[in-house]
């Protein structure tokens, strides 16, 4: 292979990196040669999944669909569900290898979320329980 | 040949660390989405003390009125509405970056301000119509939770309005550089994940309390 072919690979082999290789941040639209048809389809896919899960939130307290008790686990999920299709068709966040650093991001995010909101809620429901009622504690030091 | 052969010929990535085909630091739109994920993640991060504050205190009405009592979820689905239909609008602003057609990205942008505002409008004619009905921040630990946690989410929404049209004015005055286009992506990520504490917000605060 001469040298002028070598080159010419080379530079295909950069081009080909680029087109299949390369970062993306959440929210990269206008990288390269992006498609603006596919990047509408996936805004209406989202704004349509979105729709039907809001729909289905504010829709599902007023039925007997769901078991009473159950209605509140129903909600979260749905919401959860919900913020999952904004994440992907809005955030652009993908699991792919040029994505690895926003995703891990967001896993040490959704780790902190649940030990603070979980966390804060089963300590408290254990205090509520087991703590003598104020007006009790006031009595005992009359 | 395909990447994936280019990869077989240099496995340790001598001619290209990995993500970008010739080695060296990260392009900057990559490094600044990234920082600025980061901080829309400590945001969400702040958001979820409130939730919690909110959750334990929900039920704390101090013998005042409760969410049930409160809430008009009609008024909640509109407010939810705008907020969506705002968050698809402002992906339209940037396809119309993405082609480069100013005229979609006003138009696009002018939408998602007006949804954003609407949103905020009814934000506020609810806080003031509950204070006015001495259901006041000051009335119940419950309320203070709500006003603190609802509050903190229209402040942002606000602060992303006024983002919003120094991002027209900026397209307007400085067209489509790179550095503006930056702006731009950081303000479409905000704006989305706003969308996604309201998403949080309207079912735990609206929705399981109008059920509670």
């Amino acid at each position: 292979m001469s040298n002028a072919d070598d080159r010419h690979a080379q530079r295909r082999d950069t081009h080909d990196l680029e087109r299949y290789d390369i970062d993306t941040a959440p929210g990269d639209e206008y990288l390269g040669d992006t498609d603006v048809g596919s990047g509408l389809r996936g805004y209406v896919i989202g704004l349509g999944l979105a729709t039907l899960l809001t729909i289905a939130s504010f829709w599902l307290p007023g039925t007997d669909l769901v078991w009473a008790p159950g209605v509140p686990v129903a909600l979260v999920v749905l919401a959860i569900a919900q913020m999952g299709v904004h994440l992907v068709f809005f955030l652009h966040i993908t699991t792919g290898p040029d994505n690895t650093n926003n995703a891990l991001a967001l896993a040490f995010g959704v780790l902190i979320v649940v030990l603070v909101i979980g966390g804060s809620i089963w300590i408290m429901a254990n205090l509520d329980k087991n703590l003598m009622p104020m007006n009790a504690i006031m009595n005992m030091n009359r | 040949m395909t990447a994936m052969d280019v990869r077989e010929r240099d496995p340790y990535r001598i001619h290209g660390g990995h993500g970008h085909a010739l080695g060296g630091p990260a392009p900057i739109r990559i490094v600044v989405g990234y920082g600025f994920w980061i901080f829309l993640l400590s945001d969400i991060v702040m958001f979820s003390a409130f939730f919690a504050a909110y959750a334990v205190l929900a039920g704390k009405t101090a013998g005042g009125p409760s969410g049930a009592e409160l809430f008009n979820l009609r008024n909640v689905a509109i407010e939810t509405a705008a907020l969506l239909l705002s968050s698809f609008t402002c992906g339209l602003a940037g396809l119309a970056v993405t082609a480069r057609r100013s005229s979609w990205f006003y138009v696009a942008m002018t939408v998602t301000f007006v949804l954003g505002a609407s949103f905020i409008l009814l934000e506020l004619r609810e806080f003031v119509h509950m204070v006015a009905s001495g259901a006041g921040p000051t009335r119940s630990a419950f309320l203070s939770a709500f006003f603190t946690l609802v509050g903190c989410h229209g402040l942002h929404v606000t602060a992303g309005l006024l983002w919003l049209l120094t991002m027209m004015a900026q397209i307007f005055a400085k067209g489509f550089r790179d550095d503006i286009l930056r702006r731009f992506m950081c303000f479409s990520l905000f704006w989305h994940a706003l969308d996604i504490i309201w998403v949080a917000l309207f079912t735990v605060v609206y929705l399981l309390g109008a059920s509670r």
